[in-house]
């Protein structure tokens, strides 16, 4: 047994090594330059073969502000966040000692020399290091220094958690791609942290890493660049976007994508129009112009831009106008907690519009998802003639995750039902708002069409199945029953939800989103410290199907967890279930900002549990 | 009959075709249910004329709008064109979305002052800065008509409402907005001057670049007595023609005689041409400056100027700006916007 020097007191500490299995934080100041570094951490665990995730925990600022960086290495594969921090490298003064008082007894702490910690408590391990003297030596410029800082922590803890120093190189160097000069300083100044923590730390905490074979053939993306991806691929030609936290980088990663692979060869001109448009309001009007055109079009926001763009969407529904909307779920207002993650839009809009209004939604649990949902919803989109959401969060959108290689998509892309002009000659009476099949969906012209049939006028619900202006109670009526009808056969058209867990028959549990990860954690939690062998089923649609309504019905109990504050999908089931199946259904949430973890849920379940016996 | 399957052609052998042989019937709209000697009717009845006349097929066209009394009336013509009667004051962002999805259409958009001016500016001014290929026709009567009179942005300070109520406001000058903001065809008219506003919509069709066109449309309801700066009579007797406007379209001899010294001649992007013969005042209409400096003097004198106030065939639309493929980008084959598997596996590798 290890023991701290306590003075008189003499504190048994854990000694257990943690190999590959721990949580490191980074504390800094925001706009510090630290993303760089923990980006390099992040990818020599994975080119180690270290199944890892990285979570940045941002405030809403550009520099000043506190900001964390976790990065969690689990041989096990789990890739949630995990509550317990093992080691804190601790930069920023104005958190440091919260950040410290707040570890579990035998974490480790590598600090800043002149913020003199180790006096704070007795039962954690301390390494100082003098950054701001190790920098001198590295970078004589004085400007630069504040840049490369944070690089000296790498080289430390490649040293402290035995990191091979070979992928460390080929990371950083990576990261900086051509920067030829800025890679070198960087790389000085991970030498001279190393160069420090040999000649001065001793080892004495618990984690350690070692090369193991958990990330091959892997790729490394957030879910919004997926998302962006899957958007080139479903040949998006029209996007009007407006930066909001946390989606921005989607449409910026696309605009990146689009240059790059979207310029015609032949004319070099593109085949897409981008457009950062004044607001939310536009931005979506965009999007529907287009759609109506008949143009793939799509846009990205976060809750504020989703109540902007109630209006438009509701007009959307009733005119059948094609279009993708993706929100990335953030918390609250814009002066809430807009860089945390949260659920909170599944509610609004599952009804978002005027009167009675009810929207597809794809629920992207995995950065795959992003990608292979986002060709889905474009698709969609055009089967059905209505705006489909996507809903991702802060958490999948913004952070990297590990992911298997994205698949090409297998179908061609699905227009819908759009009659051409040689298509109307074979019509008798043209229709556009006409049940010809009977599944709801109708058939639609595009604007151009060069047929004395095609034309139609485009207005709200106040029209007949001939698109004719009309407010008489029936043709009203007979509108809305068969958009109820369209919505009906949509249920079985979207993503159906995947049956992740068979259990014991007694516990159920549905979830969705980036939810997924911390449950799958927990599952085994419960399975392992209380036997509880719970079913799992993930949602990634809404409307509901009936593998839904059978997963109830095959479980006494069943848990729905989510990351709001309401229990919104919980309702939105409730309201789809016959009524004497709702009385199975308990609802978990999680709303404090952070990604939920595994110990939350598995807390929750297991009070629940003891409740009802 | 030009388009390919169109309805019989009409019996009576003496029928009138205009230029790619079509009548008159395909241009006109469902009837109207504005009021009778309502000024929008009369804007209404002057497209359908410019587009029999020009010869465009209505397929070519999309109708845009708001919401308002103004934003009914792309009902009431060309029938046979795709109409999108959207939300109040977005207009603009349905406009761009669908002109970048298909840029090989001609659009027409039809707002009102109540539209525009105040729940629609952000999007308005936004349209004019990118100068998107559209004719922008604000009918303007200085009041919001389908909710019963109340007074809109652009009614003059000092204007009376029917219920004797005093607009203390001034008026935004919505013509010197659009310039400064970036339109690159800017005029006034009247609906009751049937030549002028003809010729203005012909020149502003052949124009590649947003068109504004303030057009003072008086509400025979709720805007048209005694006390209003909206009404037939106080506009007859107060409008001020900048020039004499004619329309030489591309299909005609353009090498008609003009005096270069009292008319601009403006080539416009499909050759035809816009001429503005001065009447009293010397008067450039390419000059930007002049042109906001001729709108600020007559508005402090409260004087209603009509006329082509300002062109700029240079400045590129914003299709081109984008430098999109020639053809429309809503219809574009698979083989065209979704890469083949090597990119993504590309992309891919460069993940790993």
């Amino acid at each position: 047994m290890a023991t701290a020097d306590a003075g008189a007191v003499e504190i048994t500490l854990p000694t257990d090594r943690l190999v590959n299995d721990f949580s490191l934080q980074v504390a800094t100041v925001n706009g510090s330059g630290s993303q760089s570094a923990n980006l390099v951490l992040l990818r020599t665990l994975f080119q180690m073969g270290i199944p890892v995730s990285g979570k940045n925990l941002f405030p809403s600022n550009i520099a000043g502000l506190p900001t964390w960086y976790t990065i969690r290495a689990s041989k096990h594969g789990y890739i949630a966040r995990k509550k317990e921090i093992d080691l804190v490298v601790a930069m920023n003064p104005e958190t440091a000692r919260e950040d410290v008082l707040g570890l579990e007894p035998g974490a480790a702490v590598l600090y800043d020399e002149p913020l003199n910690l180790s006096s704070l408590r007795q039962d954690l391990v301390f390494y100082a290091v003098p950054f701001d003297k190790i920098v001198a030596t590295v970078c004589p410029e004085v400007k630069l220094r504040k840049l490369v800082r944070n690089m000296i922590y790498v080289g430390v803890l490649a040293h402290l958690l035995h990191m091979d120093v070979a992928e460390v190189e080929k990371a950083l160097r990576k990261q900086f791609k051509k920067k030829q000069k800025a890679a070198d300083l960087n790389w000085a100044a991970v030498q001279a942290g190393l160069d420090y923590a040999k000649t001065n730390l001793q080892k004495k905490d618990r984690c350690w890493l070692e090369r193991m074979n958990g990330t091959a053939g892997k790729i490394i993306i957030d879910g919004n660049a997926a998302a962006a991806l899957g958007c080139l691929f479903a040949g998006v030609t029209v996007v009007g976007w407006y930066p909001i936290t946390p989606s921005s980088s989607l449409c910026e990663s696309l605009i990146e994508y689009m240059k790059r692979y979207r310029i015609d060869p032949e004319t070099g001109k593109a085949t897409f129009a981008i457009v950062q448009a004044e607001d939310e309001l536009a931005s979506i009007g965009m999007v529907l112009g287009a759609g109506w055109m008949g143009a793939r079009s799509m846009t990205s926001t976060s809750g504020p831009g989703i109540s902007l763009m109630a209006e438009f969407v509701g007009l959307g529904y009733y005119a059948e106008l094609p279009g993708v909307i993706f929100d990335v779920q953030r918390v609250g207002p814009s002066t809430g907690l807009p860089t945390r993650t949260a659920q909170g839009e599944i509610g609004f809009i599952s009804s978002l519009g005027h009167g009675d209004t009810k929207h597809i939604m794809l629920l992207p649990g995995t950065v795959e998802e992003c990608y292979s949902l986002a060709i889905d919803a474009f698709d969609l989109a055009e089967e059905f003639q209505t705006p489909v959401f996507v809903l991702s969060d802060l958490d999948l959108g913004m952070n990297n995750w590990m992911s298997e290689p994205f698949q090409y998509p297998s179908k061609p892309l699905n227009r819908g039902k759009v009659l051409d002009a040689e298509a109307l000659n074979k019509v008798q009476e043209y229709g556009r708002y006409r049940d010809v099949d009977g599944d709801g969906i109708p058939y639609r012209t595009l604007p151009g069409t060069a047929h004395a049939k095609a034309a139609y006028f485009t207005r709200g619900s106040g029209h007949n199945d001939k698109a004719l202006y009309s407010e008489k109670p029936q043709d009203y009526v007979q509108n809305m029953d068969r958009l109820a009808r369209k919505f009906n056969t949509a249920r079985n058209h979207v993503p159906t939800p995947l049956l992740e867990r068979v259990g014991g028959g007694k516990v159920g549990v549905i979830a969705y989103g980036t939810t997924h990860f911390a449950l799958t954690e927990s599952l085994d939690q419960l399975q392992q410290e209380a036997n509880l062998d719970c079913g799992y089923l993930r949602l990634r649609a809404f409307p509901f199907n009936e593998d839904l309504r059978r997963f109830v019905e095959q479980h006494e109990r069943v848990y729905v967890v989510e990351q709001n504050r309401d229990g919104q999908m919980y309702d939105l089931i409730r309201l789809d279930l016959p009524a004497e199946l709702t009385t199975r259904l308990r609802s978990v949430r999680h709303y404090n900002g952070l990604p939920v973890d595994a110990r939350s849920i598995t807390s929750e379940i297991l009070q629940q549990e003891a409740r009802q016996a | 009959m030009a388009t390919p399957s169109a309805p019989a052609a009409p019996a009576a052998a003496a029928a009138k075709t205009n230029r790619i042989g079509l009548d008159v019937l395909p241009y006109r709209g469902s009837k109207t249910t504005l009021c009778a000697g309502c000024g929008h009717n009369a804007i209404s009845e002057r497209i359908i004329d410019a587009c029999y006349e020009l010869g465009i097929h209505p397929h070519r066209i999309v109708k845009l709008s708001g919401i308002g009394c103004s934003s009914k009336s792309p009902a009431y013509f060309l029938g046979q064109s795709f109409g999108f009667n959207s939300v109040h004051g977005r207009m603009p962002s349905i406009a761009t979305g669908a002109l970048l999805a298909n840029r090989t259409l001609q659009a027409i958009g039809v707002s009102g002052d109540g539209d525009t001016a105040s729940i629609g500016m952000g999007q308005f001014i936004h349209l004019m800065r990118r100068n998107l290929p559209l004719v922008y026709i604000i009918e303007d009567n200085g009041v919001y008509g389908l909710t019963k009179g109340q007074f809109s942005a652009m009614a003059d300070q000092g204007s009376k409402a029917k219920n004797g109520v005093i607009n203390d406001l001034p008026a935004l000058d919505i013509c010197a907005m659009a310039i400064q903001a970036g339109a690159t065809f800017v005029g006034r008219s009247f609906s009751g001057d049937k030549k002028q506003l003809s010729e203005m919509l012909k020149a502003a069709l052949a124009h590649r670049g947003t068109v504004m066109l303030d057009v003072i449309s008086p509400c025979v309801t709720f805007n048209d007595h005694e006390g209003s700066t909206k009404s037939y009579k106080y506009v007859k007797e107060h409008e001020e023609p900048l020039q004499e406007v004619s329309f030489v379209p591309s299909y005609e001899d353009i090498h008609i005689d003009y005096d270069p010294g009292t008319t601009t001649a403006v080539t416009l992007h499909d050759g035809s041409q816009l001429r503005l013969k001065k009447l009293g005042r010397d008067y450039n209409p390419l000059d930007k400056v002049g042109a906001l400096h001729t709108l600020t003097e007559t508005y402090e004198k409260g004087e209603v100027l009509t006329g082509v106030f300002y062109v700029n065939t240079e400045k590129p639309d914003f299709s081109a700006l984008l430098n999109l493929v020639d053809e429309p980008l809503a219809t574009l084959p698979e083989s065209k916007v979704r890469p083949p598997k090597a990119v993504l596996e590309q992309v891919m590798e460069g993940l790993k």
